[in-house]
């Protein structure tokens, strides 16, 4: 769409920006300020430069919790976007049943985060959790509190059950949009499922699976809740992400310098990924407008 | 041709071959049909039992949830819910959540519809990089934020109110209020805009009388995120407050006392928590099916 070039239009912002602002500047300003002082009580401070950058950047317990982040981050993601994909294709499309299925497959977004938690642990316990009896009955000695392995998989499959539905939901509203012509186009020329798919729908999905790519990275980035509340990161801490570390630190030890300076290099890494990613994508549709 | 009598035994024989291969397709044909089913109904399996599971606890006594394994309540009981709706912290948590919902969802849409139009139609110095810095917000974990978060609103007074959570959502809801709508407005062509303008409606009366409607359902669906991030987010929400304004997620982490956690009540109050979203679902589920569609270009 060709836009009119126009100053004014900040006025219409300009709301927003304050808000927005409020809840974001001050505080970052905060964070970025503790991040270069060791701060014993509000009086008493010292400037400390980028010492506690270099001592977080070097801490080993620091640096596996990123690289567990990252392979939770990348498992998830790689089992809900096609997951999600294919839940949409196969929601109906109308009637009762589109809707019935609907906010059958919404549910899981909408319990707030802790109780997420909750309902696994119960759900995955030995004695008087479905799923943990039913391994048991199988003969498989599950127990996330013992085995790292368990604790993975139990928060991975959580995190599906939790967050597939987001997915499924933007693709499910994508593939709405597709008008029906296409479709009838592509059966006069006996295109297969899969060059439909290939063709019309995956096409039409790109937008929004960039909202929806995007978000899930940030979220599991900053998993906290519900691996918390299951595991309490451990066993060991084979499962404690870098917001658990971060809080611990921040809530449980009072270490602000540190922890404010550890908060920054976490935000960057997430602003870094994510803005790889939103150029790549941006460039992608660039081309595609080009070309055709 | 096919539809003539077969004359020659040859024809006969070629014709029963040919039934024969239809027959058997068909047969084939069914189970491919039901697939999609299948595998749907097995997915919505895999979302519900967990629920299921929660909902079986939330009416079984505690004695008989730490029993031992039942698939089914055997001692039914409506204990933990008469509990939740006749104490006062526990039904209040539930007031206070709504609260700083429905006040982050009229503050977020309010200054989100004006902005995205702005994004949305014009041009104007830094908003490509302004986009960008919105997106910024949803990637700060609370993590981060939560000191400062405490200090800020502990200094302006506004500490343990049900205002500061919902200003608090503001971070993250508005951005992707922001987003989403973007998306809307921007497929609706703007010569509506030039022809409204031109028949003479000043700027708000466009915006309010004709403008709005055109994007009801994108109103619909960002209004669903909106509720539904606020609703479950429980870090900044349980820093922010302490008890006239604590929210429904904090309040249940208070089963757990010295005697072991009360997993009754837990799982009845879980049970509550999903009730309020299904209402907001049905309400715009609608909306969702022919939404978002129009996404970013």
């Amino acid at each position: 769409m060709n836009k009119v070039y126009d100053n004014k239009a900040w006025l219409l912002i300009l709301p927003m920006l304050a808000l927005v602002a409020f809840s974001a500047i001050i505080p970052l300003m905060t964070v970025v300020n503790y991040s270069v002082q060791d701060v014993f009580d509000a009086n008493t401070r010292f400037f400390t430069g980028t010492e506690w950058f270099a001592q977080m950047l070097n801490d080993p317990t620091l640096q596996s919790a990123l690289l567990r982040q990252f392979a939770f981050s990348l498992t998830v993601l790689a089992i809900q976007v096609p997951l999600g994909i294919g839940i949409a294709l196969l929601m109906p499309k109308k009637g009762w049943q589109a809707s019935a299925v609907l906010i059958l497959v919404t549910l899981p977004l909408l319990i707030p985060w802790n109780v997420v938690g909750s309902i696994w642990q119960i759900f995955t316990r030995g004695d008087i959790g479905l799923m943990g009896w039913s391994l048991r009955e199988l003969g498989y000695e599950y127990n996330i509190t013992r085995s790292a392995v368990d604790a993975w998989g139990t928060i991975i499959i959580m995190d599906v059950w939790h967050w597939t539905p987001l997915i499924a939901l933007l693709c499910y509203s994508g593939l709405r949009s597709i008008p029906e012509a296409y479709y009838q186009a592509a059966r006069i020329d006996r295109a297969s499922k899969w060059s439909v798919f290939r063709f019309i729908q995956l096409p039409k999905l790109t937008n929004v699976l960039v909202i929806g790519v995007l978000l899930r990275f940030m979220h599991s980035f900053m998993i906290y809740a519900e691996p918390f509340v299951l595991t309490g990161g451990g066993p060991g801490s084979s499962t404690t992400f870098l917001s658990q570390s971060l809080t611990t630190m921040a809530i449980g030890q009072q270490d602000l310098g540190p922890s404010a300076a550890f908060s920054l290099i976490y935000f960057l890494i997430i602003l870094l990924v994510s803005w790889v990613f939103y150029t790549a994508i941006m460039n992608m549709q660039k081309d595609k407008e080009e070309g055709a | 041709m096919s539809q003539s009598k077969p004359t020659t035994p040859d024809e006969v024989r070629n014709r029963a071959a040919l039934n024969d291969k239809r027959r058997r397709r068909k047969a084939r044909a069914v189970p491919s049909r039901l697939r999609p089913k299948l595998l749907l109904g097995l997915y919505l399996l895999f979302v519900l039992l967990p629920i299921y599971w929660l909902m079986n606890m939330s009416f079984q006594s505690n004695t008989e949830i730490l029993g031992g394994f039942t698939l089914w309540p055997e001692d039914f009981t409506f204990e933990h819910y008469s509990k939740i709706f006749t104490t006062e912290t526990w039904y209040m948590g539930y007031v206070n959540s709504l609260t700083y919902v429905l006040m982050n969802m009229v503050i977020s849409i309010l200054v989100a519809l004006p902005a995205a139009y702005a994004f949305s139609r014009y041009r104007f110095i830094g908003d490509k990089h302004l986009f960008f810095w919105l997106l910024t917000n949803l990637m700060a974990p609370p993590a981060v934020f939560l000191l400062p978060y405490f200090q800020l609103y502990y200094t302006v007074g506004l500490f343990d109110t049900h205002i500061a959570v919902a200003l608090a959502h503001c971070l993250f809801n508005i951005p992707l209020a922001i987003w989403i709508l973007e998306g809307f407005m921007s497929s609706v062509p703007k010569e509506i805009d030039e022809t409204a303008f031109i028949d003479g409606y000043s700027f708000p009366r466009f915006f309010v009388r004709i403008f709005i409607p055109m994007i009801r359902s994108g109103i619909g669906v960002t209004l669903f995120f909106l509720f539904m991030f606020s609703w479950v987010e429980l870090l900044l929400a349980s820093t922010l407050t302490s008890t006239n304004a604590q929210p429904i997620a904090s309040v249940m982490t208070s089963t757990k006392t010295a005697s072991g956690i009360d997993w009754g009540t837990m799982a009845a109050a879980g049970v509550l928590t999903i009730l309020p979203g299904i209402l907001v679902v049905y309400f715009v589920r609608n909306h969702i099916a022919k939404g978002f569609a129009l996404g970013r270009t």
